[in-house]
C-alpha cells in the first residue's frame, strides 16, 4: 500500500495519540515535582526565616563555636570535669547511651527469648505467668517504670549491712549496686592475647571436626570440642602470659560495698526499666515469629524423632528467628532511642547532657540539631548492623 | 545466633507451634488436665514448683500492698487530680457531660457496626465478648467508685451505661440515610466534648491535665497526624522521585530521633520557628510534636497497607480506564486502610502511653500529678509515691490494655493477613 498523504502513519499516529500538554503524563511529572518541591522549599525557607530573624533579633550566634567553651558542670560517675569542653561532655553523653544500651540489647533479648518461648510452654503455670508479665509490663509508659524503679525501688534499697546479696555475683545496696567483673590489671593487650589464642584454637577445633564429619558422618560435636580446645589453649595462655586477668567479686563489707563493678543507682535503674519493658515487646515477636512457623515443620520433626529440645533448637527457632530479625531489630532501635527518658531520673545520657549544656548557656537551636544528627548516626548504624544479619540470613535461606 | 537461655529452658518446653487460640481446647478431667499441663515430666514438673512459688510469692506480695499496706487515702482526695488536673471545680459538669457525650457515641458506633456486618450473634456470645474485652475498664470504673465513695459519680456511670445501651440500640436500626448521619454524628463526637470542655465559659484546653489531658493529645495527636502520614506514605510510594526522596528523607529522620528529644526541643525551639508574636503555648507545641513525630510511623503503616493490595486490583481498574486518581482513592486506599487499622490502633495505644513523655516539659498529665501529689503539705514526707505511682500505672495500664484486646479483636474481624 502506497501513502499519498503528506504526512507519514506514524506521523499521525503520535499526533493523535499525543495529548494536549495539561494532559500528557510526562510533562505533568515534571510540573507535578517541580510543584511539590517548590512547596516544600517554600515551607523550609519560611521556616529558616523566621529562625534567622528570630535568633538575630535576640543577638545569637548561628555557628557551633560554643563548642570548644567549657561545660561548666560535672558529670556524676566519670571523670568528667567542669573545665572541658561541651564537645568532650557530648562524647562522655554518648559513651553512657551506648554503655546502657548495648547492655540492655543483650539481657532484654536473652530475658524476651526467654519469656517467649515460656509463652508457648506445655507447662500451664509457666505458660500464664509469662503471659501475665507480658501483658502486665507490656501496657505501662516506660517513663513510669523508669520512675518507679529509680525512685521506689533502687534508692529504697537497704543499707550495706542488710545487702541483698547473690554471693559473689551480685549485691544490691543503697551504697552502691555492683557486679562481678572481669579486670585487666595489666591493659587490654595481654588479655586480648588470651582470648585470641583461644578462638584461634576453638575454630581451628571446629573446622577439622566439620570436615571429618563431611568426610565420615561421624557425630562432630564441634560445639562442645571447641569449648574445650577453648579452654585448654586460652587457660595455657592465662598461665604463660601471668594471669593477666583477674575477676574482682563485690561484697558488702560493714557499710560499704567493696569490689565488683559499681553500678550508679541512676544507671542500675535505667539499665533495669529498659530491659523488662524491652523484653516483653521482645517476648511477643518472639512468640509470633514461632506461631508462624508451619505446623508442619514440628510434626515433621517429631516424626523423625527429635526431642522436644532438639525440634525447638534445629527446626523451630532458626526459622522463627529468620522472621524475627526486621522485628527485633525495630525493638533494639527502640531500647537505644528509649534510653534518653534517662532525663527524667538524671543519667547523663546524650538527652540529659544536652538539655544542661542549654541550661548551663549553649545556644539550643545548635545542640538540638547536633543531638539529632548523632542519635540519627547511632539508629542509622543499628539499622544497618540488622539490615547485614538480615540479608545474611535470607540469602542463606533461599 | 540463638541465645544461652533456650537449650537450658528447653527441657520444660513444648518445642510446638503454640496450641491454635481458635481452636476448642479439649476439656480433660481434672486430674489428666494437671497431669498434662504441669507434671508430664519430672524437669516439668520441677518447673511447676520453682515457677508456681514465684507467681504465689509475687502475688501475695501484690495482693497484699494494694489491699492491706498500701493507704490509699492520698488517691482518693486526689482522684478528681489525678482524673481532670486543676480544671475549673466549679465547672466539673463539663467533663462529665463529655464522658456522657463519649459514651453515646461509643454506643452508637458499636450499634452501627453491628447493623453494617450484619445478623449478629447470640446475646449471650455478645455480653460475653463484651465483658472479656472490657473488664479492665470495668475494674477502673470499680476502683474508682470504691475510692469516692459518694452518690454522683454512681449516678454518672449509670447514665453512661444506659447511654451506650440505648445508643447502640438505635444505631442497630438505622439504614441507608439514617446510617450515614449515624456515623457523621460519631465522627462529630470529639469535636462536640472539646466544646463542651472549652467553649461557653469553660475552660480552654491550657488549663486541663490529669488524664483528661493525656486522651487529649493522643486524640489530636492521631487525629492530625494521619492526613500527613496518608501523603508521605502515598509519597513514599510514588514513582515521582522527589516525593519519594522527600518522603524516605522526612520518614527516617523522625524514626531516627527519640520522642522525649523532640518534645523537648519543640517546647524550647518552637517559638523560633514561626513569626514572633504567634508562638503557640506549650500544649499546642507538644501536639505539634507529637503529630510530627507519629506521622513518621503512621506513615510506615499505610504503606503496608498499600503493599498488601494485591497489583490485579489496580491493573483491574486500570483495565477499566479509572484515572490514577481515581484508582488510588477509590480502589487501593480503601484496601489499603482497612488492613492498617488494627496496626493504627497499635500506634494510637503506643501514642498513648507516650504522652506520659510531656512529664519531662512538667505539663500536669497523670505522672507529674502522681509525682507531685506526694508533696501535699498533708502527705508530706509519708512515702506516699509508691500508691500515686502504682495508680498511674493501673490508668496507662487499663487504657492500652483495653484498646490492645480491641485491636485483636479488630484483627480477627478483619481478617488481615488471612487472605
Amino acid at each position: 500500500m502506497t501513502t499519498t498523504s503528506p504526512r507519514s502513519p506514524a506521523d499521525a499516529q503520535r499526533n493523535a495519540t499525543r495529548p494536549p500538554p495539561w494532559r500528557d503524563v510526562r510533562v505533568l511529572r515534571v510540573v507535578a515535582q517541580v510543584v511539590v518541591l517548590a512547596v516544600v522549599g517554600a515551607i523550609l525557607a519560611w521556616l529558616l526565616n523566621n529562625v534567622r530573624s528570630g535568633l538575630a533579633g535576640l543577638g545569637i550566634d548561628t555557628g557551633f563555636s560554643y563548642l570548644d567553651q567549657s561545660a561548666g558542670f560535672q558529670v556524676p560517675g566519670s571523670d568528667f570535669r567542669a573545665g572541658q569542653s561541651r564537645m568532650d561532655a557530648i562524647w562522655v553523653g554518648l559513651g553512657n547511651t551506648l554503655r546502657v544500651s548495648v547492655a540492655g540489647i543483650v539481657l532484654a533479648t536473652v530475658l524476651g527469648v526467654a519469656l517467649g518461648v515460656a509463652r508457648l510452654s506445655g507447662n500451664f503455670l509457666l505458660r500464664t505467668g509469662a503471659r501475665l508479665y507480658v501483658e502486665a509490663i507490656r501496657n505501662i509508659p516506660l517513663l513510669i517504670i523508669i520512675i518507679f524503679a529509680y525512685l521506689v525501688v533502687v534508692l529504697q534499697l537497704p543499707p550495706a549491712v542488710e545487702a541483698i546479696e547473690i554471693p559473689g555475683v551480685l549485691v544490691l545496696s543503697n551504697r552502691g549496686n555492683s557486679i562481678t567483673w572481669p579486670t585487666l590489671p595489666d591493659g587490654a593487650g595481654p588479655a586480648l592475647v588470651v582470648a585470641l589464642v583461644g578462638l584461634v584454637a576453638a575454630a581451628a577445633t571446629a573446622w577439622w571436626r566439620t570436615r571429618r564429619f563431611d568426610a565420615t558422618g561421624i557425630p562432630h560435636h564441634r560445639v562442645g570440642l571447641g569449648l574445650v580446645a577453648f579452654m585448654v589453649a586460652a587457660g595455657a595462655a592465662f598461665v604463660a602470659l601471668g594471669h593477666p586477668i583477674g575477676i574482682t567479686v563485690p561484697e558488702a563489707d560493714g557499710r560499704l560495698v567493696a569490689g565488683g563493678m559499681r553500678m550508679g543507682p541512676e544507671y542500675f535503674a535505667l539499665l533495669v526499666s529498659l530491659v523488662l519493658y524491652t523484653a516483653s515487646h521482645i517476648a511477643e515477636i518472639v512468640r509470633g515469629s514461632i506461631q508462624s512457623v508451619p505446623r508442619g515443620q514440628d510434626e515433621a520433626a517429631k516424626a523423625v524423632a527429635l526431642s522436644s529440645g532438639q525440634r525447638l533448637r534445629f527446626v523451630v527457632l532458626p526459622q522463627a528467628f529468620r522472621i524475627a530479625v526486621p522485628p527485633l531489630a525495630n525493638q533494639y532501635l527502640n531500647l537505644t532511642k528509649n534510653s534518653s527518658l534517662a532525663v527524667a531520673i538524671s543519667y547523663f545520657e546524650l538527652t540529659k547532657i544536652t538539655g544542661d549544656l542549654i541550661a548551663n548557656g549553649s545556644p539550643a537551636l545548635q545542640s538540638f540539631a547536633l543531638l539529632i544528627v548523632i542519635y540519627l548516626g547511632v539508629s542509622l548504624s543499628i539499622a544497618m548492623l540488622t539490615n547485614l544479619v538480615n540479608r545474611r540470613l535470607t540469602l542463606v535461606e533461599r | 545466633m540463638t541465645d544461652p537461655a533456650v537449650p537450658s529452658l528447653a527441657a520444660g518446653v513444648d518445642a510446638g507451634p503454640a496450641p491454635d487460640p481458635t481452636q476448642p481446647e479439649l476439656r480433660l478431667p481434672p486430674r489428666q488436665w494437671v497431669k498434662a499441663n504441669l507434671f508430664r515430666t519430672p524437669a516439668d514438673g520441677i518447673i511447676t514448683v520453682v515457677v508456681g512459688s514465684l507467681l504465689a510469692y509475687f502475688g501475695y506480695r501484690f495482693l497484699r500492698f494494694v489491699l492491706v499496706t498500701a493507704e490509699w487515702e492520698i488517691v482518693r482526695r486526689n482522684l478528681t487530680t489525678f482524673m481532670v488536673g486543676r480544671y475549673d471545680r466549679t465547672q466539673l459538669w463539663r467533663p462529665s457531660a463529655a464522658v456522657s457525650i463519649g459514651a453515646a457515641g461509643a454506643g452508637l458506633l458499636a450499634g452501627l457496626l453491628q447493623g453494617v456486618a450484619g445478623p449478629h450473634r447470640s446475646r449471650a456470645r455478645t455480653v460475653r465478648s463484651v465483658a472479656g474485652r472490657t473488664w479492665p475498664l470495668a475494674l477502673l470504673v470499680v476502683a474508682l467508685l470504691a475510692l469516692t465513695r459518694s452518690l454522683g459519680p454512681l449516678l454518672l456511670v449509670v447514665i453512661d451505661i444506659a447511654l451506650i445501651l440505648g445508643c447502640r440500640a438505635l444505631g442497630r436500626r438505622l439504614r441507608g440515610r439514617g446510617r450515614t448521619a449515624g456515623f457523621v454524628a460519631v465522627a462529630l463526637v470529639p469535636v462536640a466534648m472539646v466544646i463542651v470542655l472549652s467553649s461557653f465559659g469553660g475552660v480552654p484546653w491550657g488549663g486541663w491535665g490529669g488524664l483528661l489531658l493525656n486522651v487529649f493529645l493522643a486524640a489530636a495527636g492521631i487525629s492530625l497526624c494521619f492526613p500527613l502520614g496518608l501523603v508521605l506514605a502515598l509519597g513514599r510510594r510514588s514513582n515521582l522521585p522527589v516525593a519519594r526522596v522527600l518522603s524516605v528523607a522526612y520518614i527516617e529522620l523522625f524514626r531516627g530521633v527519640p520522642l522525649v528529644a523532640l518534645i523537648l526541643m519543640g517546647v524550647l525551639t518552637l517559638g523560633f520557628f514561626v513569626p514572633q508574636g504567634l508562638a503557640p503555648g506549650d500544649i499546642v507545641r507538644v501536639i505539634a510534636v507529637f503529630t510530627v513525630f507519629t506521622s513518621a510511623y503512621v506513615a510506615e503503616i499505610v504503606r503496608g497497607g498499600l503493599q498488601s493490595v494485591p497489583r490485579g486490583q489496580t491493573e483491574a481498574a486500570k483495565a477499566l480506564g479509572l484515572s490514577p486518581t481515581r484508582i488510588t482513592a477509590f480502589i487501593v486506599l480503601p484496601q489499603a486502610l482497612r488492613a492498617s487499622i488494627p496496626a493504627l490502633v497499635g500506634q494510637f495505644i503506643s501514642l498513648f502511653k507516650d504522652t506520659s513523655l510531656v512529664f519531662v516539659v512538667g505539663l500536669p498529665e497523670v505522672l507529674r500529678v502522681a509525682f507531685i501529689i506526694p508533696q501535699q503539705a498533708d502527705f508530706r514526707g509519708q512515702g506516699r509515691l509508691t500508691e500515686t505511682l502504682v495508680f498511674a500505672m493501673f490508668v496507662f495500664w487499663v487504657g492500652s490494655y483495653t484498646m490492645s484486646r480491641e485491636s485483636q479483636r479488630l484483627e480477627r474481624r478483619f481478617g488481615v493477613g488471612e487472605r
